[in-house]
């Protein structure tokens, strides 16, 4: 048994580091969407969420619940193989994106292999990501082609015609920070702004790159179908657009292949215009290498003070447990030197894919949707422009002083 | 047999079968859908090959744009089951026997070229990114140009085409 171990020690590492992602990134999904529910409904004046659990924390797991258990009709005259074979498109390709992303600098060691946290980390990073996106069309354009209904048609048209516009936008968005780097690996694009360890956050790419990190934005919107880009679901035209016939489960893969391309988009967002794993502040400031104790002890504390006023028993214990192990977690780190400076780089890297997956919300609690012909002359007449102008400024920028 | 050489047969198998499905299929949509596994199956081919930038490329370009525009277009203009017609005579008398002999040609000329077959499957062996960035900015940019010319000057005359007359 030891020795089929250490025999195929890389592929076991690998496959253990596919579940544990896969896990991890499908308990974020539900997470995002209590997050989601419970930061519009304050933006609007309610409560969200609240009966399920303390604050409402077990809603996902019902929601999950309820989409394994609900009855699963197939519409009369759906195209069948195509019809099963959007959500699965659709949910496979999001969920593939997610290997392509480094989490953290240093690799973990345990017995003397090194893991590279993150699983795949390709020469050609980027555009394997891009090529990932390119397809991920497919899934929302087929399901509303397959459902024989006149409504995800339109939504599935819509979503093909705004994907393949906003593609070149994105694309071209990005060169700039290729061009910066001289590399399309994302490790090899953080660490081009770790140039100058001692300018901390002004060395991070959005200062040079402001136009490019404006369009790349905007497009990877307008790539997740999310507000105020969502035509191809626009429920107040087309009931849900493209997965109107979509119920249960299938319904549901749907749902975790946008959470997921929305944490994608947050992750590239990080990884290329805003230092990925890089802090902030100067690297001969080590005293900030305590802010996720920081954060987390008096965290920690709030939730065990929040849970023992709770109402109900449940959160009562629940709360205070929670609480306990946050608390626990930024005692260690800083009982632990090691442990702690191990934690910095994946520390920031997922603090900043949080602030970006807040402000997806915020936009969606805040902005009116496009009309159809707005979206398409906004990105053909103003982001493919303004893209194209970037490349342009910064290709002769990096002529005439350098890369750095 | 390596294991490359194994990922190469499943990968072209795909390729082959998605092409005759391609043919076979009677809904534009699953015809549609075929290619696309042959564009992604070339795509592994290029992969196999260490060229890794013209894989990524094949899938963006001829996998995402070029193909959306086609299941695009299907789905725009509702195309239905097309319908089967016998052989027609032309096919019998010229096609068939000109496949045949087109097969025949192909097959001969791999047959006696003196690359063997393997000798593509290795890693690395061929251009990489920056090669091939050189080879068209600075080897072949003039022809390069004039390509991105013509190409500039269809989507001009496409415009001009479909543009509505003014009234």
């Amino acid at each position: 048994m030891i020795s089929f171990l250490n025999a195929n020690a890389t592929i076991i590492i690998y496959l253990v580091k596919i579940a544990l992602l896969l896990f991890i990134v499908l308990t974020v999904n539900a997470y995002l969407t209590w997050f989601e529910r419970k930061v519009v409904a304050h933006m609007q004046s309610r409560w969200g969420p609240h009966r399920v659990g303390p604050h409402g924390l077990l809603q996902p797991l019902a929601d999950g619940a309820k989409f394994l258990l609900k009855e699963d009709p197939t519409p009369a005259g759906v195209d069948k193989f195509t019809y099963f074979l959007a959500p699965l498109m659709a949910l496979a390709l999001a969920l593939t994106s997610i290997a392509i992303i480094p989490f953290g600098p240093e690799p973990l060691h345990i017995r003397g292999r090194d893991i590279t946290l993150g699983i795949a980390d390709l020469n050609i990073g980027i555009l394997a990501l891009f090529a990932i996106t390119a397809l991920s069309v497919y899934g929302v354009a087929l399901a509303g082609w397959s459902s024989n209904s006149k409504y995800p048609l339109l939504g599935g048209l819509r979503s093909s015609a705004q994907m393949v516009s906003y593609e070149l936008a994105l694309t071209m968005s990005v060169v700039g920070v290729l061009l910066l780097a001289g590399s399309f690996n994302l490790r090899d694009i953080i660490n081009a702004q770790a140039h100058h360890p001692e300018r901390g956050i002004l060395g991070w790419n959005v200062w040079p790159q402001i136009l490019g990190f404006f369009c790349f934005f905007v497009a990877a919107v307008a790539e997740t179908n999310r507000v105020p880009f969502d035509l191809p679901e626009a429920e107040s035209e087309l009931v849900a657009g493209f997965h109107t016939e979509y119920a249960s489960f299938k319904f549901a893969m749907f749902f975790i292949a946008e959470y997921t391309s929305m944490i994608t988009v947050s992750c590239l967002c990080t990884i290329m215009f805003f230092g990925g794993w890089l802090s902030p502040f100067p690297a001969s400031w080590t005293f900030t290498h305590y802010l996720p104790s920081v954060i987390l002890l008096p965290f920690g504390l709030w939730v065990i003070w929040d849970g023992i006023r709770y109402e109900t028993i449940f959160g009562k214990i629940i709360l205070p447990g929670v609480g306990a192990a946050i608390t626990a977690m930024g005692a260690v780190l800083i009982a632990f030197p090691a442990v702690n400076e191990f934690i910095q780089g994946p520390f920031w890297l997922l603090g900043k894919i949080f602030v970006f997956l807040f402000v997806y919300v915020w936009m969606r609690g805040t902005l009116p949707r496009f009309r159809y012909d707005q979206l398409m002359s906004f990105g053909w007449k103003l982001l493919l422009p303004v893209s194209i102008a970037n490349v342009v400024i910064t290709a002769f920028a990096i002529l005439m002083w350098g890369a750095r | 047999m390596t294991p490359q050489l194994a990922i190469f047969f499943v990968l072209a198998a795909l390729a082959v079968l998605g092409a005759l499905n391609l043919i076979i299929q009677r809904h534009p949509i699953h015809s549609a859908l075929s290619l696309i596994v042959v564009m992604i199956a070339l795509a592994g081919l290029y992969l196999l090959m260490g060229s890794e930038f013209v894989a990524a490329v094949q899938i963006i370009v001829y996998g995402g744009a070029i193909m959306v525009l086609f299941v695009f277009v299907i789905m725009l203009l509702n195309a239905g089951v097309e319908e089967r017609t016998n052989v027609s005579k032309l096919a019998g008398v010229a096609g068939i026997p000109l496949a045949v002999a087109l097969l025949g040609f192909l097959a001969a000329a791999i047959a006696r070229s003196n690359e063997s077959a393997q000798a593509g499957v290795e890693s690395g062996t061929l251009a990489n990114t920056k090669e091939i960035s050189t080879m068209l900015f600075k080897d072949f940019v003039y022809p390069f140009e004039l390509t991105s010319f013509l190409i500039l000057v269809a989507i001009v005359g496409a415009i001009v085409l479909a543009q509505r007359e003014k009234s």
